[in-house]
């Protein structure tokens, strides 16, 4: 049994999973899924300096900073007992595609060449890590949410902005990946 | 030095863009958000088993080179859909027995402008806010860095959420 819970979980069990999540919120205590909401709770609390978007009372909101505080401990306790001693199986195509950019270790699920300590060294590191996270902070908030609030609790309530949102969301994540990341990686 | 809002404002600014708005009448003690730790973990390990965190199959999904990940959203949403509607038929209470709303989105070019960085940023880190926890978790400690990138990201949206098109 373990050593099948070790193996990567197939999609149709892990995605009515993460469904699960949005009922399992609301009748926990009628909260809404949503994650990028803890970046500005995080904001609020630490840096408000009179901006008026991050001027409420944060602490209304500490059960979503609780939430992510257990999607990090579920990491760990999943790196811990439930790791899948095989690395990680990726396309053909992708690994070709990544051995051009010298991108050649799949022991994890992030790719070791580019995230490390070490790539914050380097200019495509830096673009990746703080750039790409920068965006996604930025990119978020502009957006109202990310994947979790549109993507999955916006489309569950039917809401047609969140179809818009996750509209761009795969435009804009097709043109990194297609036109824009290959550019980065050759750097 | 603690900002004097009015309560009808504060409401009004938190749900600004915010999903999570869906306030308690009650006052509920400390240890009621242990059920948010445990879901949160739970969710966590989802994420890492199912493998949602994983750059490479962020690259697969843009490259249209595998399923997994419109499987995985799919079957969320799906899910998500049918729990709501049950929720809503059924007429269904919190565990605290208050009632469940639904905030409805209004619509603004945010989430145009928003939603493409933000796509941009996604495929780039292979992660999405959620991802981000949880590869800390998992051991990728420099995940770190665009966390606080991405909290940075959201500061500068607020700075300038003025001056913005919206």
């Amino acid at each position: 049994m373990l050593d099948l819970i070790k193996q990567p979980w197939p999609w149709y069990i892990a995605g009515p999973l993460i469904g699960l999540t949005v009922p399992a919120l609301l009748i926990a205590g009628n909260k809404s899924f949503g994650i990028s909401s803890s970046l500005r709770h995080a904001c609020a609390a630490c840096l408000p300096a009179k901006v008026p978007f991050f001027q409420y009372e944060w602490k209304k909101e500490t059960w979503n900073l609780v939430f992510v505080l257990g999607i990090f401990l579920g990491g760990v306790i999943a790196s811990n007992f439930l790791v899948n001693p095989n690395g990680i199986q990726v396309t053909e195509n992708l690994t070709k595609e990544l051995a051009g950019y010298g991108i050649t270790d799949f022991s994890s699920q992030v790719p070791v060449d580019i995230v490390s300590w070490e790539s914050l060294l380097t200019l495509r590191g830096i673009i990746m890590l703080v750039g790409g996270g920068f965006l996604v902070g930025f990119g978020a908030r502009y957006a109202g949410g990310c994947t979790s609030g549109h993507s999955i609790t916006g489309l569950s309530t039917w809401q047609w902005p969140s179809l818009v949102a996750t509209i761009c969301f795969m435009i804009g994540g097709f043109i990194m990946a297609n036109w824009i990341l290959p550019v980065i990686l050759s750097l | 030095m603690q900002p004097i809002v009015e309560e009808e404002n504060e409401y009004a600014i938190r749900a600004t863009d915010a999903i999570c708005i869906n306030e308690s009448e009650q006052n509920h003690a400390w240890y009621g958000n242990i059920k948010y730790l445990i879901t949160g973990i739970l969710f966590g390990i989802v994420f890492i088993k199912a493998e949602v965190i994983s750059w490479f199959r962020i690259q697969e999904m843009f490259r249209l080179e595998s399923f997994h990940m419109y499987g995985v959203i799919g079957s969320a949403v799906a899910v998500g859909m049918l729990s709501v509607w049950l929720i809503k038929a059924f007429n269904v209470k919190t565990v605290n027995g208050e009632q469940i709303t639904f905030a409805k989105k209004q619509f603004n070019k945010g989430q145009i402008y928003g939603g493409l960085l933000f796509g941009l940023g996604w495929a780039l880190t292979g992660a999405c806010p959620g991802p981000l926890f949880a590869q800390i978790g998992f051991g990728a400690t420099v995940v770190i860095v665009p966390l606080l990138s991405a909290i940075a990201g959201t500061w500068v949206y607020g700075y300038f959420r003025e001056t913005l098109p919206h």
